[in-house]
C-alpha cells in the first residue's frame, strides 16, 4: 500500500494535497483497494460548496456504494469529469486521480500525516 | 444453452386448433399488425426440453441449502401454489361485479384481519406488487400525514447506517432528505446519534427489527417514543418479520406504519423477479390515507397500482397462515431464530461472528482476520460454497461489516442440514489456510465460475442481441 509522505489524509480515506490555495482531493490506496473495482463515480458539480465531514458525492464498486467525505470546507473550482467515463483510473491510479479542487477553504476536518494514516489503516485491517 | 428464440423453427408449433366452424372475419385495416410477432416457433417437445433444461442450470430451495441473509428463503409448502391455481381464483376479472367476487373479497378481508392481528396494525392494503413499493407506498403514507396537517417543514427521514438500501432510495423518491445515522458498536441505533437527528424537520424514522446484523433492537420502545415526541412518525420495514411474527408486534413496539413481504414471510417462492406482494399495514390515523382499490375515489387516496394488487400472492400467504395457525405462526419464528443461533454456534469455532450474541434469524460472520491470515476472501468463501451444492450466503452486507458473510438458515431446514453445512464450513475453513490458491479460484464444478462483474457493470449489455 501506497502513502505519499507529501499528502494529508482524513479517516473517511480521502487524500489532501495543497496546490497553493487549493485542496486537491481524492481516495486514498487504501481506500481503493477496499472498494475493489470502482464502477461508477457521482461527483459534485463545479462551484458547490462542500462542508469538511460531509459527502460530496460517491463511488460504486462491485462490492459496496460508498459517500465521499469532503475533508475541507470551501467552494469546488474544478472537478475531474474524466472519472465519469473512466472511473477505474481511481484503482490504477488512486493519486493522480484526483477528483475535486477546492478554494476558499474555511476549516477541515482531522487530517493525519502519510505515518499516522499507515498506522491508522493498518488498525482498520 | 442457447436462447428459446434462437431453437426457434420457421413453421413448427404444438398447437392444433379445431377447425373453424364459424364465419371468418377479420379486424379493421387500421387495427392489423403489418408483420407476425416474433415468437419462437417449437415443438411441444423442444420445449419441454428446453425449460427443463433451463431448470437444472437454476438453483432454488428446491435444490437445496440456500441461506441468503436478509431474503428468507425459506421452502413454500406445495398446497399454497395449489390454492392459488383454483380456477375460482385464477379466473377472476378485477372488474367483475362485487357479488361475483365474494369468495375473493373474503380472501383479501381475512388475510387483512390475520396480518393486522400479527402486526399490530389497525388497517391494510396489499396494492404494493413488492417490498420496495411496499415502502414507497408506506413512506407516502407519512408525507401524507404531514401535508394533510400542514406541517411543510418536515423534510428529512433518519435511516440507520445498517438499513437495506432500499430505504434511503425509497425516503428519497418520496421526496425526502435522507439522514444517515452510525450504528451503536452493538449493530443497533445509537441514542445519541437518533437524538442529535431529530428536530421539527423530522418526517419520520425508517427501521428494521430485528435489523440487518441480526439483532433485535431492545432500546426498540425508546427509540420511537423519542421520534414521536420529536413529532415525527414511524416506519417498520417488514424485511426481518420472519424472525418475530406471532411473537411481538411493531404496532406494539411503536411503529404508526409497516410493510409486509407477502412473497417472503409469507410463502411465495421469490427472488425471480415476481410477482410478490408488498402489503403496507398502518395504525387508525393513517388509515385515510391508504390507497385501496383503483375503482374508489376520495380525497388524499394515493393509488399505486390496480385493483387489488397482486392477488393470487395474497391467496398464497392466507393458505400459509391458515396451515400454521395461530400456534404454528409463532413456532416458524422461533424455529428461524432456533435454527440461525444453532449454526452460528456451530461455524463459531472457524469463522467469527461479527457481533457475538444470540441472534434473532440471521447472523452475520466477519471474515476480515481470515483475509488477513490467508488471503481468501469472503467471495472466496461464498464461490467455494458452490462447489459443495450451497447457495452463497449473502456477501458484503450489511456494510458497516467488512468481508460480511450474512446467513439465515430459515426455520425450514432439519439439524441434520445444518450439522453438514456447519462441517462445510469448518472444511473451508482448513482449505483457506492450506491451499488458498484453490479457493481463489472456486467453484471449480460449476457451469460458472466468476462472471466478470466489473465489465457487466462498466459496460452492460441489456439486449440479447440488436434487433
Amino acid at each position: 500500500m501506497n502513502y505519499p509522505v507529501d499528502l494529508k489524509y482524513s479517516k473517511s480515506h480521502e487524500w489532501v494535497k495543497m496546490d497553493g490555495d487549493v485542496a486537491v482531493i481524492g481516495i486514498s490506496d487504501f481506500a481503493q483497494n477496499a472498494l475493489g473495482d470502482v464502477v461508477f463515480v457521482n461527483l459534485p458539480q463545479d462551484g458547490d460548496s462542500v462542508s469538511a465531514g460531509e459527502s460530496f458525492g460517491d463511488v460504486e464498486s462491485v462490492k459496496t456504494v460508498s459517500d465521499l467525505i469532503s475533508p475541507v470546507s470551501g467552494t469546488i473550482c474544478q472537478v475531474n469529469e474524466a472519472l465519469l467515463d473512466a472511473p477505474e483510473k481511481l484503482n490504477q491510479d488512486a493519486y493522480g486521480a484526483w477528483i475535486m479542487k477546492v478554494k476558499n477553504l474555511d476549516g477541515e476536518e482531522e487530517l493525519l500525516d502519510a505515518a499516522a494514516y499507515e498506522a491508522f489503516c493498518a488498525q482498520e485491517g | 444453452m442457447k436462447l428459446i428464440f434462437e431453437k426457434s423453427v420457421p413453421g413448427r408449433g404444438c398447437s392444433l386448433l379445431p377447425a373453424c366452424d364459424v364465419e371468418e372475419t377479420s379486424l379493421p385495416e387500421n387495427l392489423r399488425r403489418a408483420t407476425a410477432p416474433a415468437l419462437p416457433e417449437m415443438s411441444e417437445t423442444d420445449i419441454s426440453r428446453h425449460y427443463t433444461e433451463l431448470c437444472h442450470n437454476t438453483y432454488g430451495v428446491n435444490c437445496g441449502f440456500y441461506p441468503l441473509g436478509s431474503c428468507t428463503m425459506k421452502y413454500n409448502p406445495r398446497i399454497d401454489e395449489e390454492m392459488a391455481a383454483l380456477p375460482g381464483f385464477t379466473g377472476v376479472h378485477p372488474l367483475a361485479p362485487a357479488h361475483a367476487t365474494m369468495g375473493c373479497q373474503e380472501v383479501l378481508n381475512l388475510t387483512k384481519k390475520y396480518l393486522c392481528e400479527i402486526t399490530g396494525m389497525d388497517d391494510m392494503t396489499f396494492q404494493p406488487a413488492a417490498g420496495a413499493h411496499g415502502e414507497f407506498t408506506g413512506v407516502l403514507l407519512i408525507k401524507q400525514y404531514h401535508d394533510a396537517r400542514g406541517d411543510a417543514k418536515r423534510k428529512k427521514i433518519i435511516v440507520p447506517d445498517s438499513a437495506h438500501g432500499t430505504n434511503p432510495a425509497t425516503a428519497a423518491m418520496c421526496g425526502f432528505e435522507v439522514v444517515n445515522i452510525a450504528s451503536s458498536p452493538d449493530g443497533c441505533v445509537d441514542l445519541e446519534a437518533l437524538k442529535a437527528a431529530l428536530n421539527d424537520e423530522t418526517a419520520g424514522l425508517m427501521l428494521t427489527n430485528p435489523n440487518t446484523v441480526g439483532v433485535f433492537d431492545e432500546n426498540i420502545l425508546e427509540i420511537t417514543h423519542l421520534v414521536h415526541e420529536a413529532g415525527g412518525l414511524c416506519y417498520y420495514d417488514g424485511a426481518n418479520l420472519n424472525a418475530i411474527m406471532g411473537v411481538v408486534r411493531p404496532g406494539d413496539m411503536g411503529f404508526d406504519c409497516i410493510h409486509v413481504n407477502l412473497h417472503k414471510t409469507f410463502a411465495t417462492p421469490h427472488g425471480g423477479g415476481g410477482p410478490g406482494a408488498g402489503a403496507v399495514g398502518c395504525k387508525g390515523f393513517l388509515a385515510k390515507f391508504l390507497p385501496q382499490s383503483a375503482s374508489m375515489q376520495g380525497d388524499g387516496h394515493i393509488q399505486v397500482r390496480g385493483f387489488a394488487g397482486n392477488f393470487l400472492v395474497v391467496v398464497k400467504a392466507l393458505t400459509y397462515l391458515m396451515t400454521l395457525g395461530r400456534e404454528g405462526i409463532p413456532e416458524a419464528a422461533q424455529n428461524a431464530v432456533l435454527n440461525a443461533n444453532y449454526l452460528m454456534q456451530k461455524i463459531r469455532n472457524t469463522f467469527q461472528p461479527a457481533f457475538d450474541r444470540t441472534c434473532m434469524h440471521e447472523f452475520v460472520l466477519n471474515l476480515e482476520q481470515l483475509k488477513k491470515d490467508t488471503g481468501v476472501s469472503a467471495l472466496d468463501v461464498a464461490k467455494s460454497l458452490i462447489d459443495y451444492g450451497m447457495h452463497p450466503p449473502t456477501m458484503y452486507f450489511p456494510l458497516i461489516v467488512h468481508e460480511a458473510l450474512m446467513l439465515e438458515p430459515t426455520e425450514t431446514e432439519s439439524k441434520d442440514t445444518l450439522d453438514w453445512v456447519a462441517e462445510v464450513f469448518r472444511k473451508l475453513y482448513e482449505l483457506a489456510h492450506e491451499d488458498p490458491e484453490f479457493m481463489r479460484a472456486a467453484p471449480h464444478n460449476a457451469r460458472i465460475g466468476r462472471p466478470d462483474e466489473v465489465r457487466a457493470a462498466r459496460n452492460p449489455v441489456l439486449r440479447w442481441r440488436n434487433v
